[in-house]
């Protein structure tokens, strides 16, 4: 196994009305192997995609990463990176889609243009190299009649094929890491199916690690090796996904589980996580779940850390470390 | 169960408009579709964008004027009625609506947005009327202070309840519910599930609920309509439909929806190609052009197959008998 | 509604936007309380010595041929100015919001009658259709004038208002009304109007200078105000006759009309840039 991605004790702070900072991203370490995908799930506002962003130094204006966050991809330290050094990483070393396919192109060229843009971004060719190139790309991501797409204008494309040129572009300098946030959440379902299909594809075949950002554990459920759950900022649990999904530990988890309709099995009254997500400005002391916990306890006053439950499974809660919440955790995953 | 409303060959086009655009063919959003709905229960209309779904839900309450047919609610001929005796009869049907951020008004308070409907039905005055706001405000559960603030200081869930609070304010029998949880996060959109059905339960609603997600209907809905370019392609009780499909295009639908359990392998049917476009429907079936059915042949391209009884749901298929079971075709 | 105050505050903090808005308010009260404290402009001075003075400590903007205060004449003509802007701007919001509100809410035959009449009088320059009206009588009232600049001002801001309420119309907050019954009146006057006030804010601001401007134009021409009701345009055409030797008289109104619509225009930008919900 090759680590491609290595993140530590990602921070990412903004600046508060009062003058304080706060971190909607605090303390997130995951690392990400050659060919592996890893699914970061969470509810919106959790810092999921402001993750994302940061890896390729994007965090918007006035955001910023903070001292002692390390991002190594490979060997080289990204936030070390200046300039044009930083800009040969995005693209080239870490490919990126996003949710919404409708506005990332750009309504003024063709899929073709902007993916041979891509393309000559990084790599010394011809324009009739590029487009040569492009060309196979969008057979590669499974669109019909490649050839007539390319000249193809956004508009003149379903949102399935959108989503695709974008993954094409993403793949044009054929990066080493691909980082998919809610690739699918604009798309049909059945679109959706098409996509994920694609992506899994172009792992395999091109051994790309892809980090998978989605609210939507059923799509994790198919696709992903490791999963890791957010919740305001932290990651509060993960582990391989089989294991995760047979033992989820963690009551977010837990309450995520209860909380999503199923298609099968028994029809039961759904058990919703009570509250809502508290703004990153008004994150509680100790454990941040504890507010809307139903197993909160005397020691969730205290932050916890990441703990570990079970074989490569950790999670950030004290239950982790009561003997009776043990039993407990071994008797339900029998 | 008693009917309460009835829907009969409804038809929606969308005249395509522009100076240079006078020749082209309108969209045909709804094209003759046909369902009924019962006293206190939930219907779910299902299928992905551009199928119709909203059109149908808009057109039935005449938010839309529609291009033919006829709607029955509380029997009145809603099509037929004028103006004034429409408005009367919007306290009786109501509608939710999938933007939380949208469907509120960002310059009223939240309790002026509910008082709304009691103020212009008349049902109640004075300090009567704030009494009500608040009542309404603790059914959906939020706090009844929350009257006097703006929606700019709730979350998607909040605004959601502060929208069915608005709708149930008029006391209706009916609601559109149009995509009421597809914009939450999962944790809120069990809450809202959890609420309409306690709401149904507490007032003997009914529901139209407009959605994509077959899980999501599945836990709101006894029945299920599924639309495809316009029109119904399969209806009938929930459990049958989603086990024993008869339409190639619910098969396909059913096997997409992506479940949380890593396990369980079954065949996913990827349609190929995209939805055709609206206002050119094929000829024949609708679907004929994704089809994956084993048997289809010359007949589907030319016959449109009409909706009928077969096994447990009724399907627009020609060879609906003959569509095999998901689990058949995981194992093939 | 809470978003007024808000704002002007965001005005306020904006650089421009501060500047414009503080020599408005100073223009204002001067307007108000300047004839308290100033010399009575229209009040002749028999000495013939003091006409035509260069500025200085009695007259800190110096006198015209007529031997009457500059100063206190731009002071009372930002009175008439800022007045008969004010009136005509009010007039031309509210035709404009009036016809922008219906054409966008009816749609269909409605909104294509009154935009073509839109476009054909967009289509005639404001200045001519205003020579063509003002040339024929011997005087024109105040009033007529602040009314005919009234209603010649309001094509453009009926677009506005209507590409708003188009948009507005598809919010399902307007559907929602419609759901429960609402009578147009009420969807038009508590969903739409309220929704638009910000466009029809910056449009009434920047209008306000568009007015100064026209109305220096005509008075200049001797089509405007009437003297000896002292107007900045007016006392620009009397300075004519003695620009060479008493520049003053015609530079000072001049500075006078140049900053109050730079000020308009920055409040009026500020103003744009705080309504914009993608800045916010």
């Amino acid at each position: 196994m090759t680590r491609v991605l290595d993140v530590r004790d990602l921070s990412v702070s903004f600046p508060a009305a009062d003058g304080r900072r706060f971190h909607p991203v605090d303390g997130v370490s995951l690392t990400l192997d050659r060919g592996e995908t890893l699914a970061l799930v969470g509810e919106s506002g959790c810092g999921k995609s402001l993750t994302s962003l940061a890896l390729l130094r994007l965090v918007p204006a006035p955001g910023r990463v903070d001292a002692g966050s390390v991002i190594r991809l490979g060997d080289t330290d990204v936030l070390a990176l200046k300039g044009e050094a930083l800009r040969r990483i995005r693209g080239r070393r870490i490919g990126m889609i996003f949710q919404d396919p409708m506005t990332s192109l750009n309504p003024v060229f063709t899929a073709g243009d902007q993916i041979a843009e891509g393309i000559r971004a990084h790599f010394r060719v011809s324009k009739s190299e590029a487009r040569a190139r492009a060309l196979r790309l969008l057979e590669e991501v499974g669109i019909p009649d490649p050839e007539e797409r390319l000249d193809a204008y956004p508009h003149q494309l379903s949102g399935g094929m959108r989503q695709r040129v974008m993954i094409a572009i993403a793949l044009a300098a054929e990066p080493e890491i691909l980082v998919a946030d809610e690739p699918t959440t604009a798309l049909d379902v059945t679109v959706q199916a098409q996509i994920l299909e694609v992506l899994d594809r172009l792992r395999r075949s091109r051994g790309m690690a892809v980090l998978l950002i989605t609210h939507d554990l059923g799509i994790v459920a198919g696709r992903a090796d490791r999963v890791a759950v957010m919740y305001a900022g932290q990651i509060v649990e993960e582990a391989g996904t089989a294991e995760l999904f047979a033992h989820p530990s963690h009551p977010y988890t837990q309450g995520l589980f209860a909380s999503v309709p199923r298609i099968t099995g028994p029809l039961r009254r759904l058990t919703p996580i009570r509250g809502t997500v508290p703004p990153p400005t008004e994150w509680p002391s100790g454990c941040r779940f504890r507010p809307r916990c139903p197993q909160a306890f005397d020691k969730s006053v205290l932050a916890p850390e990441l703990m570990p439950v079970g074989p490569g499974h950790r999670m950030r809660c004290w239950l982790a470390e009561e003997p009776a919440a043990q039993v407990e955790l071994s008797r339900r995953s029998g | 169960m008693t009917s309460l409303l009835q829907v009969q060959d409804l038809v929606k086009y969308y005249a395509s408009s522009g100076l240079f655009r006078g020749g082209d063919p309108p969209v045909r959003a709804v094209d003759g579709v046909s369902f009924e709905v019962m006293r206190g229960e939930t219907l779910a209309l299902v299928g992905e964008s551009g199928c119709g779904k909203s059109s149908v839900g808009r057109t039935v309450i005449r938010l839309q004027e529609p291009t033919s047919g006829r709607v029955v609610f509380e029997d009145n001929d809603v099509f037929a009625l004028d103006r004034k005796s429409l408005r009367r009869l919007r306290r009786r049907m109501q509608i939710i609506f999938q933007d939380p951020y949208s469907s509120l008004n960002p310059r009223m308070t939240v309790g002026a947005a509910i008082a709304e409907g009691i103020e212009i039905h008349r049902l109640a005055v004075g300090a009567e009327i704030g009494r009500r706001v608040g009542a309404l405000l603790e059914e959906v559960g939020l706090d009844p202070g929350y009257a006097r603030r703006y929606p700019h200081e709730f979350s998607g869930g909040q605004r959601q309840r502060i929208g069915i609070a608005r709708a149930l304010a008029v006391e209706p029998s009916f609601i559109v519910c149009d995509e009421p949880v597809s914009a939450l996060d999962v944790s809120v959109q069990a809450q809202v599930l959890n609420l309409l059905a306690d709401l149904q339960r507490d007032r003997g609603l009914a529901y139209l609920f407009i959605a994509h997600d077959l899980a999501v209907v599945r836990q709101i809905a006894r029945r299920v309509a599924v639309m495809y370019l316009g029109r119904i392609v399969e209806s009938g009780p929930t459990e049958p439909l989603l086990s024993n499909p008869r339409h190639p295009y619910t098969v396909a639908l059913r096997s997409a929806v992506p479940e949380p359990d890593p396990g369980r392998k079954h065949a996913r049917i990827v349609l190929s190609g995209d939805l055709p476009s609206p206002s050119k429907p094929p000829p024949g079936c609708p679907f004929h052009t994704r089809c994956w059915h084993p048997a289809r042949d010359e007949r589907c391209r030319i016959e449109v197959p009409l909706l009928r009884p077969v096994e447990e749901t009724f399907a627009a298929c020609h060879y609906a008998e003959l569509t095999p079971a998901a689990e058949a075709l995981a194992e093939a | 509604m809470t978003a007024a105050p808000e704002a002007l505050r965001s005005v306020w903090r904006a650089p421009g936007g501060r500047a414009g808005l503080a020599f408005l308010l100073f223009l204002v009260l001067l307007a108000l309380a300047g004839p308290l404290v100033l010399p009575d402009p229209v009040r002749q001075f028999d000495l013939v010595e003091l006409a035509g003075a260069p500025p200085g400590p009695d007259h800190p903007f110096g006198t015209d041929q007529l031997s009457r205060d500059v100063l206190s004449r731009v002071v009372s003509g930002a009175r008439v100015s800022l007045a008969v802007a004010t009136l005509a701007v009010a007039l031309s919001v509210t035709l404009g919001a009036a016809v922008g509100l219906v054409a966008g809410y009816q749609g269909g035959a409605v909104d294509a009658a009154l935009m073509r009449l839109v476009d054909a009088a967009l289509a005639v320059p404001r200045l001519f259709l205003l020579l063509l009206v003002l040339a024929v009588p011997e005087r024109v009232p105040l009033v007529a004038l602040i009314v005919l600049m009234g209603a010649t001002g309001w094509f453009a801001t009926s677009r506005l208002i209507r590409a708003e309420v188009l948009r507005l119309r598809e919010e399902a907050f307007v559907h929602a009304a419609e759901a429960l019954g609402a009578s147009g009146r009420r969807i038009i006057f508590r969903h739409l109007l309220v929704n638009s006030a910000g466009p029809l804010l910056v449009a009434a601001t920047l209008g306000v200078g568009d007015v100064i401007l026209l109305e220096a134009g005509l008075s200049f021409l001797g089509l405007g105000v009437q003297p000896p009701t002292p107007s900045w345009g007016g006392m620009i055409l009397d300075a004519r006759s003695v620009l060479v030797m008493a520049p003053w008289v015609g530079i000072f109104p001049g500075i006078a009309i140049t900053l109050t619509v730079l000020a308009t225009n920055l409040v009026g930008d500020a103003l744009r840039d705080a309504l914009d919900p993608r800045g916010a």
